[in-house]
């Protein structure tokens, strides 16, 4: 009688830390909207399509900065896709059995550096690499939008590496998890078949092709949130240009840089909704990347576990 | 035949490069290490643990405010993620299977997801417009949110490693479900938890973006939780997009000391792993 009832007190208690979780996330969404309203109302979806961002005169237009968002994430995700694939593949399909943990740490080890240690190394070590790079580019390409403008050093093309470095153990770790899901005999079939190694990896790729793809949105979803690296080598201009070189500005450098300047309500709330979209957009794509993965865990029948990559350095 | 060996260098070929993919990541990785080894490890001084900032253009000083700074933060972050996450990861580990344990995993996730940047937001609107003022509790409230994924999923995982052979014991035994969770199976597995909860504060110690607009900085000594308090990562920010020779150097001798801080950490952390495992399989 009591022990029921001791078990029940037991369960409810925890039931209630664990809806505290819950309760947080709701109260995100919720505070975000409340400290923008008075922008959300003024520009409506003006906010969203205007260029100019001058605080001065009360002109606030988020466009400049969703684009360089998604340009930077998008370019760094071109980058580290087929990289962190090609880790995946090579730990858990070639690497001797002896390199697996050792590599898997090391790799894991990029997601434990913090970010501002990479935007202290990207102002000092990477964006003067890049610079020569830039002066190195021959000129029939600079009539190119893409390389367009002086080469400074500081732009879209140092964010979008350093953004890629970042990515790549978040993708990478998820893509060697959804491929140890992959049944063997799935590889083995494709062997029996006269496959070679690279074609039965390919089987097993394509079997876990909708994990692959959630673990990419996964790095996407990383990359559009990352704040101080991208800060400090991005060179904060928000302008829309194609350019690599040119200095752009993206929705968590914005906040990071003028949040505390920001003297009128309006500015703060202005502020604020980047926020509440860019919280939007990465609980979207976050979620997107779960449902890819479930419809791979239905097929295998496995669960595939997702760990925030800290337990995976302890965990492994 | 030709179309067989083409194939077999294809082969060959992925292969190699996948290896090289390998490489490609490890080269930033051993690039920063080393910069941050140079340039950090030779910025590192007595004073630079004792001292406090010195004012602009003077050189020398150090980052004591910032280091003990950081300590309270975390330890603020510590004291409110850790019953929160590890009760709701204990809640996950015995109730698995229900749709309320699935939706907060799912929860979990989604926070473990959310931008610190948004974090910072948050808090800011949680502590600091309240009290209208910047203080080390918004930046402990913070850190503490971005924690709190961290260690429900370690707890969760942790309690799964122990073997299960013990808690059929405690139950058979005639102990309610609260007392085998906390008398049988949490010991057991509280090494891992612990340092567990080692590496999430490492972890949420490297933290920067959303310590700006919560706690802030503070170029002085203090210890007053409801005042606006020094950080390392927020010093090395300063520091590093300033003007000055001192100052960068600094900044690299502060990334040393959280770099360094995090591999001991982690190391640590996998030793204890190491040990729960093996008294799984033993």
């Amino acid at each position: 009688m009591t022990r029921s009832r001791d078990d029940g007190m037991f369960r409810f208690t925890t039931a209630a830390f664990a809806a505290v979780v819950l309760l947080i996330v709701i109260a995100i969404g919720v505070e975000l909207w409340r400290q923008s309203f008075l922008s959300i109302e003024k520009f409506g979806l003006h906010f969203w399509t205007g260029t100019i961002w001058n605080p001065v005169s009360g002109q606030f237009g988020a466009l400049p900065f969703i684009w360089g968002t998604l340009y930077s994430s998008i370019l760094a995700l071109i980058i580290a896709t087929p990289i962190s694939l090609g880790i995946a593949v090579f730990i858990s399909e070639l690497s001797p059995q002896m390199l697996r943990q050792p590599l898997t740490y090391l790799t894991e080890l990029l997601a434990a550096i913090p970010s501002i240690v990479y935007g202290l190394w990207g102002i000092f070590v990477l964006t003067p690499i890049v610079r020569k790079l830039e002066l190195a580019v021959p000129d029939p390409l600079k009539k190119l939008p893409l390389f367009s403008g002086p080469p400074l050093g500081v732009g879209m093309g140092t964010a979008a590496l350093i953004l890629a470095i970042m990515v790549v153990p978040f993708t990478s770790s998820v893509a060697r998890e959804i491929l140890k899901n992959v049944p063997m005999a799935q590889r083995e079939a494709a062997y029996a078949l006269g496959s070679t190694r690279w074609e039965a990896i390919k089987v097993a790729l394509g079997y876990g092709k909708s994990g692959i793809i959630g673990a990419v949105m996964l790095g996407f979803g990383r990359a559009l949130g990352e704040t101080m690296a991208v800060t400090m080598v991005i060179g904060n201009n928000p302008q829309v240009s194609a350019s690599l070189f040119a200095p752009q500005y993206t929705m968590a450098a914005v906040i990071a840089n003028e949040f505390t300047e920001a003297a009128d309500e309006l500015y703060l709330h202005a502020l604020i909704e980047i926020g509440l979209l860019l919280f939007i957009i990465t609980i979207a794509v976050n979620a997107l990347s779960r449902l890819f993965i479930w419809s791979m865990q239905k097929r295998t029948g496995r669960t595939v576990i997702l760990r925030p990559a800290a337990i995976e350095e302890v965990a492994a | 035949m030709r179309y067989a060996t083409r194939r077999k260098i294809v082969s060959r070929v992925a292969e190699a490069l996948c290896a090289v993919a390998v490489l490609l990541a490890l080269l930033p990785l051993v690039l920063i290490l080393f910069y941050v080894l140079k340039e950090g490890a030779g910025a590192l001084n007595l004073a630079f643990f004792t001292q406090m900032p010195k004012p602009v253009g003077e050189t020398g000083g150090g980052m004591a405010n910032a280091i003990v700074g950081t300590l309270i933060l975390i330890g603020l972050a510590g004291v409110f993620a850790v019953p929160i996450g590890c009760l709701c990861g204990i809640h996950l580990a015995e109730y698995p299977e229900t749709r309320f344990s699935s939706v907060v995993r799912f929860a979990a996730d989604v926070l473990n997801g959310v931008p610190s940047i948004v974090v910072g937001i948050f808090a800011y609107g949680l502590v600091v417009l309240p009290f209208k003022r910047f203080s080390a509790i918004a930046g402990g409230v913070a850190l503490g949110l971005l924690m709190i994924p961290i260690v429900v999923r370690m707890t969760e995982e942790l309690l799964r490693l122990v073997p299960s052979g013990l808690r059929e014991g405690a139950l058979a035994l005639g102990a309610t479900r609260g007392r085998a969770v906390f008398t049988v199976i949490v010991p057991a597995a509280l090494p891992g938890i612990l340092t567990g909860i080692l590496v999430a504060l490492a972890r949420v110690a490297g933290e920067t973006a959303p310590l700006l607009f919560t706690s802030f900085n503070n170029r002085f000594w203090s210890l007053d939780v409801t005042q606006p308090m020094a950080s390392l990562t927020v010093q090395v920010f300063t520091y590093a997009i300033s003007p000055y020779d001192d100052w960068h150097r600094q900044a690299w001798a502060g990334a040393f000391l959280l770099v360094m801080i995090i591999l001991a950490l982690s190391i640590m952390a996998r030793l204890a792993v190491r040990r729960l495992e093996r008294m799984n399989r033993g």
